[in-house]
């Protein structure tokens, strides 16, 4: 599933974002660390609809939980990002296992409905609960401590997040190869003829969601502390549709994918934006023609053929 | 509470059942017939809108602007059927979301370049701009009536235009076996720009009727467009009857929540806490009802289990 060679460019990727606070100002250093919280985002996305096959339309539901665990518990003192990070964690998880459990009743399109319709659902509360900042969200004083250490330094943050993000990887790669791992491969591939073999969805897929929801829900604490502020658009559903776009883009079943899709859309944001103030009308249409005309990603046209996981 | 504001309640669930039926209508036919996921139908429910309440403000007819919106939506509808939907039919789920995600990107940002970020305002037609007394003691808006009125037609024309014609059967033929369909020589592309068409068409009619009294805006096909998924989710795929029964249902449910949760609530917490968790719980309701249904009878209301 994962050669070689996508191991070299995996290193080879990584290593040039841990060179990005040497040669960039704190500009680029936070845009770069943007492309890697979205990219951790949207592995967390690939593990779900890539390697499971489960299309949720919902993730951003777990980006935005977790980021308002990180808000809530600043508020109340808890600023220690072992406790606060965890803890976002946890409550993605908790929310995935109780959306995905009801989700997973269904397949297919029923699935990426409801999925999209308990996201939203979440985006309905978060906004109108006035403990939560209701519609204008909530701020953060400052950024969590790591371990006591003041993470305030954009450099000092961004190596934080590049560490968790190769822990990310590291951990998806190895579950990936694993009995496990292979299991939901299977699934996805053919469900019925893993269920006569004698294994249980229920023991596989459900558990595969709420890894890939956990790993949203720590990106969704690592964007809070990297913007300093929360807000109810982080759970709306065109975040969802953004983090599809960039497993899409950037290669699903791809360790490298998320991250290059993250990088690959954020840049193309910056370029646009900076051509004209609708760039979502540049976008949109350009979408729909990677999507029409070519659908490897940019990590597909990094393996050969014989890497193609063989359906 | 009195009975006059229980039924003004039911009113109000039935007026949002039959807007969220004309979206539904459409979505489902599209899905259960095509295999397509149409993100970007509540696009023609807020261009239908858009030009609706553009061209009856110039010409001062609701009537001229509701077939401007409706026939905008549908030329627009077949536009996109032709261009971008055509190549979609033999891909996955997940290329239908991506690609329909883009069109709704490009026709919000649209929206916003043309008409800027102002709401037009469109006023109803002056013959249903008061209120009918229904019952002793309970004034109603006419304009409402009259949507559910309009809803309730269309229902039952699309009733007819299924059962009784042969576009109907062939619609109904295409979703039991598109393969034979198309064998026994009936242009299946010509279908499919068709039933999309009709989708736009019905989307466009709710966006219109919806304009005097929702605010017209960026985004607001989005908002419809989610409960009327759950519609078709709970109405099962491709049942257009299946639709119907969900879409009063979620109607009600969602009216009636907005309207007793407070006084519910009220019951056992001090009046801040209701007035902060209301809201909060009454938009949760038609998804809770969801939940429900969906383990209950996983394939929805109406639709027989398959063995």
């Amino acid at each position: 599933m994962i050669a070689g060679r996508e191991r070299i460019s995996v290193l080879l990727a990584l290593g040039l974002f841990a060179l990005v606070p040497f040669y960039g100002d704190s500009f680029y250093t936070a845009l770069a660390a943007k492309m890697m919280i979205f990219g951790l985002a949207a592995l967390g996305v690939d593990v779900v609809v890539g390697w499971g096959g489960m299309i949720s339309f919902g993730h951003a539901a777990f980006f935005g939980l977790g980021a308002y665990t990180v808000a809530v518990l600043s508020q109340a003192g808890l600023g220690d990002a072992l406790i606060t990070w965890p803890a976002a964690m946890l409550v993605a998880a908790l929310f995935a296992a109780v959306i995905g459990a009801l989700s997973l009743k269904t397949r297919g399109a029923s699935f990426i409905m409801l999925t999209l319709a308990f996201a939203q659902m979440l985006f309905y509360i978060v906004s109108s609960l006035p403990a939560l900042g209701s519609s204008d969200g909530l701020g953060l004083a400052k950024r969590n401590t790591l371990a006591g250490m003041t993470l305030d330094d954009i450099r000092r943050f961004y190596y934080a997040v590049l560490l968790l993000l190769v822990g990310a990887l590291a951990l998806t790669r190895h579950l990936a190869r694993s009995p496990f791992g292979r299991a939901v491969d299977g699934f996805r591939q053919n469900e019925p003829r893993m269920r006569a073999l004698g294994y249980r969805a229920d023991s596989y897929l459900l558990p595969c969601f709420i890894y890939g929801s956990a790993l949203t829900g720590l990106a969704g604490a690592l964007a809070s502390n990297q913007m300093l502020f929360v807000a109810p658009d982080m759970l709306h559903w065109i975040t969802s549709g953004t983090f599809l776009v960039i497993i899409v883009l950037g290669g699903q079943r791809t360790l490298l994918g998320p991250l290059l899709g993250a990088a690959a859309l954020i840049l193309l944001e910056e370029v646009l934006a900076e051509i004209t103030e609708h760039w979502m009308m540049i976008l949109g249409p350009l979408l729909i023609a990677i999507i029409l005309f070519g659908s490897r990603g940019i990590a597909g046209l990094l393996r050969t053929e014989s890497d193609e996981p063989t359906a | 509470m009195t009975a006059a504001y229980l039924s003004a309640q039911l009113l109000n669930g039935l007026q949002l059942g039959v807007m969220l039926f004309l979206l539904a209508a459409g979505m489902t036919l599209i899905f259960g017939i095509m295999g397509l996921i149409n993100l970007a139908h509540g696009s023609f429910y807020m261009v239908g809108a858009y030009v609706a309440a553009t061209v009856a403000a110039r010409s001062g007819s609701f009537l001229i602007g509701l077939g401007a919106g409706i026939a905008v939506a549908v030329v627009l509808g077949i536009l996109v059927e032709v261009t971008v939907i055509r190549p979609l039919y033999r891909r996955d789920h997940l290329q239908h979301v991506l690609v329909t995600f883009g069109l709704i990107l490009f026709f919000n940002e649209t929206t916003r370049v043309i008409w800027g970020g102002v709401s037009p305002n469109m006023p109803p037609p002056a013959l249903l701009a008061g209120n009918v007394e229904i019952m002793p003691g309970l004034p109603y808006p006419a304009y409402r009536l009259a949507i559910s009125a309009v809803g309730g037609l269309v229902a039952v024309g699309l009733a007819l235009l299924m059962a009784k014609t042969r576009i109907g059967m062939l619609i109904r033929a295409g979703a039991a076996d598109r393969a034979m369909v198309s064998a026994l020589g009936v242009n299946i592309k010509w279908l499919y720009s068709l039933i999309f068409g009709l989708g736009a068409m019905l989307a466009a009619l709710a966006g219109v009727m919806a304009g005097p009294i929702l605010a017209i805006e960026v985004g607001m096909g989005e908002n419809i467009l989610i409960q009327a998924f759950v519609v078709v989710i709970l109405g099962g795929i491709g049942s257009v009857r299946g639709s119907f029964v969900a879409a009063l249902a979620v109607g009600m449910a969602d009216s009636l929540g907005r309207a007793f949760l407070p006084l519910l609530l009220s019951q056992f917490f001090k009046p801040t806490t209701v007035s902060a968790l209301a809201p909060a719980m009454a938009s949760t309701v038609i998804y809770v009802l969801m939940a429900v249904v969906l383990l209950w009878r996983p394939q929805g209301i109406l639709v027989r289990r398959r063995a």
